[in-house]
């Protein structure tokens, strides 16, 4: 590679390049020792953790704790495995992805392209929705999904995370609508298409790559949240809640071996996602914090 | 004349369809965000313990939270733990985006792996930590294995080191993504200004020091302000990695608000705490998301 087209115009001598290696390959470590834990220690018996050494690798290999992890082991008082809550998490973050996200693509519609006095305050609004401290609605909403018979349920969670999920999806859709030419949708307009119609035929065509955006980061935002689950869950906990009474169990004989496999299935989804889809996870990361 | 009234009818509902399919969302905003804020707030002002009450009682939770020694124990770990996480993460991001940007042979797979953490729930992370820090399997037992015998790691078991274990496990989550905001930070500056600082005969160090990092107050301001929000909400790495302690060492305001009002029976004080939680974070975001809507015009 010719120093030319290095595109920082920063020159750095061999003895940097050397350094420069070390301190990447050191930090890379540190972020892969958590999940080289993990997966080496999920795959030993408990005694060759508890006995030996965390950071070899297995000498006997055994999926047991993964067997138990899923189907048999103690979370709260039943040996139900993870399994159960696994479905929880699906059967919630599902439809609260849908949701969220169908009405987060209409609502940067309309604020994008019928804008009218007073969106800018509708959307200062709902962004700032999006940043506060759950806290400060657990008390009033824990009595309203009593009031409505949803305290406990799927239902319930659901309608928890659409409407603290609104706020992320529409500013997504929003941002990337804005950019989108106005002059196409008055061109539609003119010639006599509705609401709906330039919607449909217009915008949604060309929302792909934000839409795979949006699913994502409510998927991993969903998926990984505790405190609604733990809050609201009642008897169909989700899967974070449930690793959770599964590691911090305090009766009988603390299985590592299990722990770990317990927190690689609950990170399975979120992390498979991010394999696959990496580039769109960051984009999403990028629009949540700096502009989009 | 009917047929007028036909189209008359339809440009209305066109007017008004945007701001219909809008409503739900408004609604749903007002009730669900902005509602629950003011119940909150109101039952600070009350003597609700198990239950919510309405009999006013002023200020007294307020007086009352500033007076417990478990909410400064929390006040202060806050304190504690927002600074090292926003300056370490702030530190660690920025070394490693200098560093993946002087044309790195491999940075599509180490930029991944710095990353992927960010993927993760909090509840991992603190599992895996948990375990990591234990002194009895974990990195204190590894070392004494590999022959260092007088090595000690037992933060997570020492109440005044244990909010430094938080520290470790919440910088390894995010510190990546930090580096993420200020490589496209680096990535947006213009290579001409930096030749032409070379040309004039500046030295690397000095090439950074006053002319990239000071282009790149925009990302340390996103950084500050979302590193600085996620703190104050810190609540499950919190449950998983220590649940709070040993003892109280590390309880932060989201675990005594969450115990004050659920566990404890004195919402009155839990509510008061919520308050404070959000005043805190309305104090960062606020000037920060009017500035950016601004601009956006």
């Amino acid at each position: 590679m010719a120093v030319a087209d290095q595109d920082t115009a920063v020159r750095t001598g061999l003895v940097t390049r050397v350094f420069i290696y070390g301190i990447l390959l050191v930090f890379a470590a540190f972020y892969l020792l958590p999940l080289f834990v993990m997966l080496t220690n999920s795959l030993k018996p408990l005694p060759e953790i508890t006995g030996g050494n965390m950071m070899a690798l297995p000498d006997t290999w055994t999926f047991e704790p993964w067997r138990q992890a899923w189907s048999s082991a103690q979370i709260g008082v039943e040996p139900t495995g993870l399994k159960p809550y696994f479905m929880n998490s699906i059967l919630m973050v599902v439809p609260a992805v849908a949701i969220s996200t169908m009405i987060g693509a209409l609502n940067g519609y309309v604020l994008t392209k019928w804008s009218f006095r007073g969106d800018k305050i509708i959307f200062g609004l709902l962004l700032f929705s999006c940043f506060i401290p759950f806290q400060i609605v657990l008390i009033p909403m824990a009595s309203v999904l009593g009031k409505l018979g949803m305290a406990g349920s799927i239902p319930g969670l659901v309608l928890v995370h659409v409407v603290y999920g609104i706020g992320f999806s529409t500013l997504y859709y929003r941002n990337y609508y804005a950019v989108f030419p106005t002059e196409l949708v008055r061109a539609a307009m003119i010639d006599g298409a509705g609401f709906f119609r330039i919607f449909w035929r217009i915008l949604l065509p060309v929302s792909g790559p934000i839409t795979v955006v949006c699913v994502i980061w409510q998927f991993t935002n969903i998926w990984n949240d505790f405190l609604f689950g733990a809050s609201f869950g009642g008897q169909t906990q989700p899967m974070t809640v449930a690793l959770n009474n599964l590691v911090q169990s305090s009766t009988g004989v603390k299985e590592y071996n299990v722990h770990f496999a317990g927190a690689i299935l609950a990170a399975l989804p979120t992390l498979l996602v991010y394999i696959v889809a990496g580039r769109y996870f960051v984009r999403g990361l990028m629009a949540g914090s700096v502009k989009g | 004349m009917a047929h007028l009234a036909k189209a008359d009818f339809r440009t209305r509902l066109q007017e008004w369809l945007p701001k219909l399919v809008l409503s739900p969302s408004i609604a749903a905003m007002l009730v669900f965000v902005y509602g629950f804020i003011l119940y909150t707030l109101y039952l600070s002002f009350t003597d609700s313990r198990m239950l919510p009450s309405y009999d006013w009682v002023g200020v007294e939770n307020y007086v009352k939270l500033w007076g417990l020694r478990a909410w400064w124990t929390a006040v202060i770990n806050l304190g504690i733990f927002a600074g090292l996480y926003i300056t370490i993460c702030t530190a660690i991001g920025l070394t490693l985006a200098i560093l993946l940007d002087q044309k790195i042979r491999g940075e599509g797979t180490l930029r991944p792996i710095y990353l992927y953490p960010m993927a993760l729930s909090f509840i991992v992370t603190g599992t895996a930590w948990k375990w990591i820090m234990d002194p009895g399997i974990g990195i204190e037992h590894t070392m004494h294995l590999w022959g260092w015998e007088s090595f000690q790691f037992n933060w997570i078991k020492d109440r005044e080191m244990a909010i430094y274990t938080v520290v470790i496990a919440a910088v390894w989550q995010t510190s990546g993504f930090v580096m993420s905001m200020f490589l496209a930070g680096l990535r947006g500056i213009d290579n001409e200004i930096l030749k032409a600082a070379q040309i004039d005969g500046a030295s690397n160090w000095s090439l950074y020091r006053r002319i990239v990092i000071p282009l790149l107050r925009p990302a340390f301001l996103s950084a500050f302000v979302i590193l600085a929000h996620l703190a104050v909400k810190s609540y499950d790495l919190i449950i998983a990695l220590t649940g709070g302690g040993p003892g109280r060492a590390t309880e932060l305001p989201a675990t005594f608000m969450y115990s004050y009002t659920f566990t404890r029976n004195s919402m009155g004080i839990g509510a008061a705490s919520a308050v404070i939680m959000l005043m805190t974070i309305a104090a960062i975001m606020t000037p920060y998301l009017y500035a950016e809507l601004k601009e956006k015009k």
